[in-house]
């Protein structure tokens, strides 16, 4: 390189350009740009790159450059509103406001079934989830994976581009590949044509699946997904003579008994349910009555741990107490008699008086888990009780079938189908949209290489480059639900059209846009295909008939329910064009939830044989001597859809606080048995665990399964849950924890005896958050029954200790924010820890500083177990603990910097740029919810994470302690906008109650945490604090916390014994 | 003046050991200890020494490195164990600076002459405590180039530090006792840095030597102002050494934590520094008076007196553990009584007893006679000491945090690699500053030393 000073070289350039005129200018710039000064020019400009340009042995970072600026390119496609017209929300400005966000409504499914959504926009990108309060699955609130579905949009790990043979292809080579293999089927009437699909409840793509098969008439369509509500379709099927979808009203129901189910943190329906319970639980001023919750459970799960009264028995065991309990109640059962012996009789006896007692006002609610015959003999018990059309009401089922047949079929029929037809050759062309099944299938039912490779053409459509990709000719990268328009039904048949807001980050296919690809029209863009099939339908009987009854034929065939007047449904174009609007704004189309089925009655004798066909998985087993085992979805990563999710991945479990793996849980005496123990490491969350091999009919767990011991677990019971030990999922939850889908067979989805257990030699170090499960005493968690606190001995001693404090006190003129947490509301679902998370831009940490006790989460859910019986507790105390906001804070006359101070407004503010990180802080406080940076947390260089943070947040650096902050920013934003407007006085108002809501509080479906302003005696929050069972944590330190708890109640049956 | 032939305790230890030798003069007391430094070749030994602790300095130098360059999170600390080795090896350190302190101050107040021969190493041991303490402060801060943020200085942000924070008050106590023992340290060596200038053959020593001894002609007034400045210095160190570990215990004795919150921390906080503290002169006068031959200067006497000194300061220490218990159950508070639990039996509990036996046990043999004059005994006793006032901040600090309140909040503490390559670093630059000054400086105080011979006695009495 010629060594020219820069300066003289740069002028005697601009010397040329100057020197040339007119026309020749413009050439001989061209010229110009290739002299040699010029490319010295720009290389010393831009030295940095001209060193990779030069420097051979710089090659490698040249092409890491080369790569990053590839990934950045794919990110040029943010343009910042769709094209397509969508509505936002509540504000509704008539120009966009920068800094301001929008919300706009949308639906977010899992297992098909949707939960209405209201997203945050900020400048176009969506940078928080929150519930949609007029949608009736979420009431406002949401659950832990709608939260974490926002990481997803913005992993790194997704796939963006189309390939085909793990080489870049193009949509339009795809189409023409389509193309010629349709023909070819089109030839043989598509007979070797199958689709998979996880479930569907979307009516436009069950009408586009419904449009392919009607020209490929061959051609078949199967939906699976590892967590399915097989069991509750065949029971319906059994009981009902029909597939229904049962709707439960726990707004209406004093009693409940639960065979199994976790109603309250997982399945359909699910937030709804919790809101409902929740408030029909909820004791105050002017309500004093709860309901009351019996539960079976065969693993301990968050209902369990909430009821009043729970059994733990083994899962072979249900079937036979389901039985018993309906002989009880006098209902059907099916001609079968209950089993001669059986145990828990009294506790039976007093559950049969007490639900008897509230005839049509309780509820027998059978877990998805659970075999059809608990399903047909809770049917059969509601029937009996009079809760049918109370408390349990029936409707056609969500998922779309196309004909009457597959209404009743199972999705392991219909995968057991697929097998055998992709083994006998019959299968030329498997397009897979979404879904991993070649992760999830059961084990019998493999879809290894081996299977695969007899199918010619392998299509797979998902957003992650899986497992399923992997073994795929063609992998299509799958649009986000926040970047594709498509729609879906809630629990209750409420449909939601899916707004996007966002273009696709990379090339990218909703399932609609994949669909078309299988048709004439494959440039159609999902919107119009969502908004024609909405435009069309209003010909037909309404958004209702759509999936129901048109779509849905039922086996009895009854008369498919009168259409209403929908908006959507009638009138000319721009009565279209309107509602449209409307439901997009609203984020549901009005008046297409289903109508209750009535007349439904139990068939006297429902087919034992029925059940028999089912490979005997159903029959009432005796209980033998040998272990059990149960598989359950992950409480965080569910099915393994969310294992590259880092918040998900760190979220603690909520029942054993334990991140990044999986366990298979024993109780404390089968451990004994087996000669199994954990134990606490040394670095602070890290925990040993031995680890055995887990058998289960032939196939057996590929790596070692750690062991966790589960108090509560029944004895020689072992669960398993599924969704990890994925191999393709990406960097965060490739390699973590073990596959139990590996040993997971088809007939015995769930729950299976003949489990074989053979210690392994090898520990296995976990990572968990709390290791102390055990409030020795203390008074932390503090609970009453029902009875007590209503004969006034429920008021928590608060001793008023501010007197002894040496400073005069301050008074908090203006404001003075406050918190209740209802403990008795809690359930530990832990929505609010990823709302915190998403809103505060918390960075994740890893297995390895989750094994050093670092994790950052500012919101932990602290979890106790009930009474002394350490093998089977009483329950679990769930106690959420964010920062305290002490009036006299210990943390702040410790620090010596005075990065944190108390605001006027009682708040115990962090300043981060003026922490120099010494801890101090953190030791003194007696709650221990701050969270220290110990190393460089945040992701600062992966460019989509910069999308997705809250702009509002400050993103804390090394070094620095943080925690939760009431979400100030919230406050701020309120305050600031109740200063603009102006009151007639001429004074700014006051912010209202209710118009701050933290992210935990909006999230939580059982409406346990209020924030607001003390102040206000009128607020929700001083009224909740002005109850009797309102006490601070820890209250003898005297730091007067501005989070308090409300004691937790019970309303225990006095007829049951308590167990010591 | 001299008490040399007066029979001081039952012992006797006075007729047999004095505090120097019989038959030393004014000549050979200067020879002797100027030589060390000007006329003896270097030992090989004290290559090898230097060499190897040098290395470890650069071990420390790596790490401070790495961490400056990472975050803290490279040392074990979590939440709820905030500190850890960053905070014991702080106060271990100080504690051990404590008995040079002591020594040359409080003991010259008290006028015990024994305690010459010992001051300037003890003092330059505080010294260089009191640099390997000053670096962990700064350094376990999540941004030590912020640090300077805890000084009160005049700022653009128009911020003072917080000065209800004891970690404030030790950034005064800390630099004042560093200040005050250099200044201490260094005005009592003007004279001897004179005698070395005098007596230096090179040029290059000469002119060092001679701008460090500042011009001392050692003229009477020189004298005068010399012995006003010292005790003026003795008198301003003195009341540190019963401040600085004081505050460093308000450290914890401030916060609320149970096994932190406890009034007696400040005397037992003292006592333990100074026991440290004379265990360390201990470990180093040992080995030093033999390689080097200074059985003459630093006699049995010394060696008993200290020990002595260690088992009281022990005694009291002990009695500091007995009171935690003690108050512990008294009051009645169920967050204290578990904290004793849990020290006793705990996971750390194996620290626990190790700390009992090494504190308050094992120097009770120091009762003995016997055993206060083996120095193989007193050696590995000033050891156990000093592993034990170690294992004293580890229980004092890991056990108090990692079980707390809300046991949902437990955890567990366990030291990275980095977090024994910075202790061991600081041990190694501590050892190679030693030996530099072994090397440059005179190890005992040459002009004190002849003011307790005979005939600086006689001399005077003449006068």
């Amino acid at each position: 390189m010629p060594s020219q000073d820069r300066h003289i070289n740069f002028a005697l350039m601009r010397d040329r350009i100057l020197a040339t005129q007119g026309k020749e200018y413009w050439r001989s710039l061209e010229e110009f740009a290739d002299t040699d000064e010029f490319h010295e020019f720009i290389e010393r400009e831009y030295p940095d790159n001209a060193e990779e340009w030069n420097d051979p042995v710089g090659r490698r970072t040249f092409l890491k450059i080369m790569g990053a600026s590839l990934a950045l390119a794919g990110l040029s496609g943010c343009v910042y509103q769709p094209p397509q017209s969508i509505v936002p929300y509540v504000r509704q400005p008539e120009e966009y406001v920068p800094g301001k966000p929008l919300y706009f409504a949308t639906a977010f499914t899992m297992g098909g079934v949707a939960t209405g959504l209201l997203a945050k926009s900020n400048e176009g990108r969506p940078t928080k989830i929150e519930g949609n309060p007029d949608h009736p699955t979420s009431l406002g609130a949401t659950d832990l994976f709608a939260q974490g579905s926002l990481l997803t949009l913005y992993d790194p790990d997704r796939s963006q581009t189309i390939t085909y043979r793990e080489e870049i292809s193009t949509w339009p080579a795809f189409v023409a590949e389509m193309r010629k293999n349709l023909d070819d089927q089109k030839a043989k009437q598509g007979a070797g044509l199958r689709f998979l699909t996880e479930t569907v409840t979307s009516p436009t793509l069950g009408n586009q699946l419904k449009a392919i098969l009607a020209e490929y008439p061959s051609a078949k369509w199967y939906q699976y997904e590892p967590v399915n509500r097989d069991n509750a379709r065949a029971g319906s099927v059994m009981a009902l003579g029909q597939s229904v979808n049962t709707v439960y009203r726990f707004d209406r129901a004093d009693r409940v008994l639960s065979l199994d189910a976790d109603f309250l943190s997982c399945g359909a329906g699910s937030v709804r349910y919790l809101r409902d319970f929740s408030t029909k639980r909820r004791v105050d001023h002017d309500k004093t009555t709860m309901n009351r919750l019996y539960m079976v459970e065969s693993t301990p799960t968050l209902t369990g741990a909430k009821a009043d009264h729970k059994l733990s028995l083994r899962p072979s065991e249900i079937e036979g107490f389901a039985l018993t309990v309906a002989t009880a109640l006098g209902a059907k059962t099916g001609g079968l008699a209950a089993p001669p012996k059986t145990q828990h009789t009294e506790w039976i006896a007093a559950v049969v008086r007490d639900l008897k007692a509230s005839r049509g006002k309780s509820i027998i609610i059978p877990g998805d888990e659970q075999s059809p015959a608990v399903h047909a003999l809770a049917h059969a018990m509601n029937e009996a009780l009079g809760n049918v059309d109370q408390t349990v009401l029936y409707t056609d089922p969500l998922e779309f079938s196309t004909t009457a047949a597959e209404a009743k079929k199972t999705q392991i029929e219909g995968l057991r189908e697929l097998v055998s037809d992709i083994d006998s050759g019959r299968v030329d062309l498997l397009v897979m949209l979404g879904g991993n099944p070649v992760y999830n299938a059961p084990a019998d039912l493999s879809l290894d290489k081996t299977r695969l490779d007899k199918i010619k053409l392998r299509v797979h459509l998902s957003m992650f480059k899986d497992e399923t990709s992997e073994l795929c000719h063609w992998h299509v990268p799958e649009s986000h639900y926040l970047e594709a328009w498509s729609d879906a039904r809630s629990y209750d048949g409420t449909v939601s059209i899916v707004q996007p807001l966002i273009e696709p980050l990379y090339n990218s296919k909703s399932s609609h846009e994949f669909l078309t690809g299988f048709s004439s029209q494959s440039e159609t863009k999902g919107y119009d295909v969502v908004r024609k099939f909405w435009q069309e339908l209003k010909m037909g009987a309404g958004g209702q008939a759509t999936g129901a009854s048109s779509a849905n034929p039922n086996a009895s065939g009854s008369p498919a329910p009168v259409a209403q007047s929908s908006p959507l449904t009638a009138g000319p174009a721009q009565d279209f064009e309107a509602s449209w609007r409307k439901a997009l704004h609203d984020g549901l189309v009005p008046n297409t939830a289903f109508q209750p089925k009535t007349g439904l009655s139990v068939t006297a004798e429902w087919g034992w044989e029925y059940i028999d066909k089912n490979e005997g998985a159903t029959d009432p087993k005796t209980p033998g001597n040998g272990f059990e085992i149960v598989f359950r979805a992950d409480p965080t990563i569910y099915d393994g859809r969310f294992a590259n999710n880092g918040w998900l991945q760190e979220l603690p479990k909520p029942l054993t606080k334990l991140t990044w793996d999986n366990a298979a849980l024993v109780s404390p005496n089968t451990a004994r048995k087996l000669g199994i123990t954990i134990e606490i490491g040394t670095h602070g969350g890290n925990v040993y665990a031995d680890t055995v091999t887990l058998k289960l009919q032939g196939h057996q767990t590929t790596r070692p399964v750690p062991v966790w011991i589960m108090p509560g677990q029944p004895d020689n019971v072992v669960t398993v849950h599924l969704g990890y030990g994925r191999t393709r999922a990406g960097h965060v939850g490739n390699d973590a924890g073990f596959n139990a889908y590996a040993i997971r067979p088809s007939n015995a989805l769930w729950f299976s005896t003949g489990l074989e257990i053979t210690k392994a030699v090898e520990r296995f170090e976990l990572a968990a958050t709390q290791l102390h499960f055990n409030m020795l005493n203390r008074d932390i968690v503090r609970e009453k029954t029902l009875v007590d606190y209503l004969d006034g001995h429920g008021a928590e001693h608060e001793e008023d200790l501010r007197q002894f404090s040496m400073y005069p006190e301050y008074e908090y003129k203006d404001y003075k924010w406050g918190m209740a947490i209802d403990i008795s509301s809690c359930v530990g679902c832990s929505a609010c820890v990823v709302a915190c998370q998403s809103e505060n831009n918390i960075p994740i940490v890893g297995k390895a500083q989750v094994q050093r006790s670092r994790e950052m989460q500012w919101l932990r859910i602290d979890g106790y177990f009930k009474g002394s019986n350490e093998n089977d507790p009483a329950g679990m105390y769930f106690m959420p603990v964010p920062c305290m906001h002490c009036e006299n804070a210990p943390c702040e006359p410790v620090c010596p910097v005075h990065a944190t101070v108390h605001s006027a407004e009682g708040l115990n503010d962090m300043v981060y740029n003026r922490c120099v990180g010494t801890r101090y802080c953190s030791n003194n406080c007696p709650y221990k919810v701050r969270r220290f940076n110990f190393f460089l947390y945040q992701d600062w260089n992966t460019p989509t994470y910069k999308l997705m943070r809250n702009p509002e947040v400050t993103v804390r650096s090394r070094g620095v302690m943080e925690k939760c902050t009431y979400c100030v920013q919230r406050i701020q934003s309120a305050k600031i906008e109740a200063e603009k407007d102006i009151q007639p006085d001429g004074k700014p108002r006051k912010v209202r109650d209710g118009e701050i809501v933290t992210a935990c509080q909006a999230v939580c479906p059982a409406e346990a945490i209020v924030f607001g302003n003390l102040n206000d005696p009128n607020s929700r929050v001083a009224r909740l604090k002005a109850q009797e069972r309102n006490y601070s944590l820890l209250e003898d330190l005297n730091t007067q916390p501005r989070t308090t708890y409300l004691a937790s109640l019970r309303n225990p049956n006095e007829e049951i014994k308590e167990r010591s | 003046m001299s008490e040399v032939d007066k029979p001081q305790d039952s012992e006797g230890m006075h007729l047999t050991t004095p505090v120097i030798e019989p038959g030393h003069t004014f000549a050979s007391v200067t020879d002797k200890i100027s030589s060390l430094v000007l006329k003896r070749r270097t030992p090989l030994g004290w290559f090898i020494g230097f060499a190897i602790s040098f290395t470890l300095a650069q071990v420390m130098l790596l790490t401070i490195a790495y961490l400056v360059t990472t975050g803290i999170g490279i040392w074990g600390n979590n939440v709820p164990v905030g500190w850890a080795f960053d905070i014991i090896n702080f106060v271990w350190w100080i504690g051990i600076g404590h008995a040079g302190t002591l020594i040359s101050a409080i003991l010259l107040l008290l006028r015990q002459e024994w305690r010459t021969s010992i001051n300037r190493f003890a003092e330059a041991m505080t010294l260089f405590a009191v640099a390997c303490a000053g670096l962990y402060p700064l350094l376990h801060t999540g941004r030590p180039w912020l640090a300077y943020w805890l000084f009160p200085y005049p700022n653009t942000m128009g911020m003072w530090p917080q000065f209800r924070s004891p970690l404030m008050w030790d950034v005064f106590a800390v630099s004042t006792y560093a200040t005050v023992s250099a200044l201490f340290w260094y005005v009592g060596l003007v004279p001897d840095l004179a005698t070395l200038r005098d007596r230096a053959k090179s040029t290059g020593f000469r002119i060092l030597y001679g701008m460090l001894a500042l011009g001392w002609r050692g003229s009477a007034r020189h004298w005068h102002r010399y012995e006003t400045a010292y005790l003026l210095l003795a008198g301003l160190s003195t009341p540190l050494v019963l401040s600085v570990h004081t505050i460093v215990s308000f450290d914890f004795a401030v916060s609320q934590l149970p096994g932190w919150h406890a009034t007696i921390f400040p005397p037992y906080f003292v006592a333990g520094a100074v026991y440290a503290g004379f265990a360390m002169v201990l470990l180093l006068t040992i080995p030093l008076r033999k390689f080097y031959g200074l059985e003459g200067f630093i006699t049995m006497k010394h060696i008993s007196n200290m020990s002595k000194v260690m088992l009281a300061t022990g005694l009291i220490v002990f009695y500091g553990y007995i009171m935690e218990i003690f108050f512990g159950w008294y009051s009645a508070n169920e967050y204290e009584w578990f904290m004793i639990k849990n020290r006793m039996t705990g996971p750390y509990a194996l620290f626990y007893w190790l700390l009992i036996l090494c504190n308050g046990v094992i120097p009770q043999f120091l009762w003995f006679k016997r055993f206060r004059n083996n120095l193989a005994i007193v050696f590995i006793i000033a050891i156990i000491v000093s592993i034990g006032m170690w294992l004293e901040r580890f229980i004092i600090i890991v056990t108090s945090l990692h079980r707390d309140f809300l046991p949902s909040s437990w955890g567990m503490y366990a030291p990275t690699m980095w977090d024994w390559s910075m202790f061991i670093g600081t041990i190694g630059f501590f050892f190679a500053l030693v030996f530099l000054f072994i090397r440059f400086l005179p190890i005992i105080s040459i002009f004190e030393m002849r003011t307790i011979l005979p005939e600086a006695e006689v001399e005077e009495e003449a006068a």
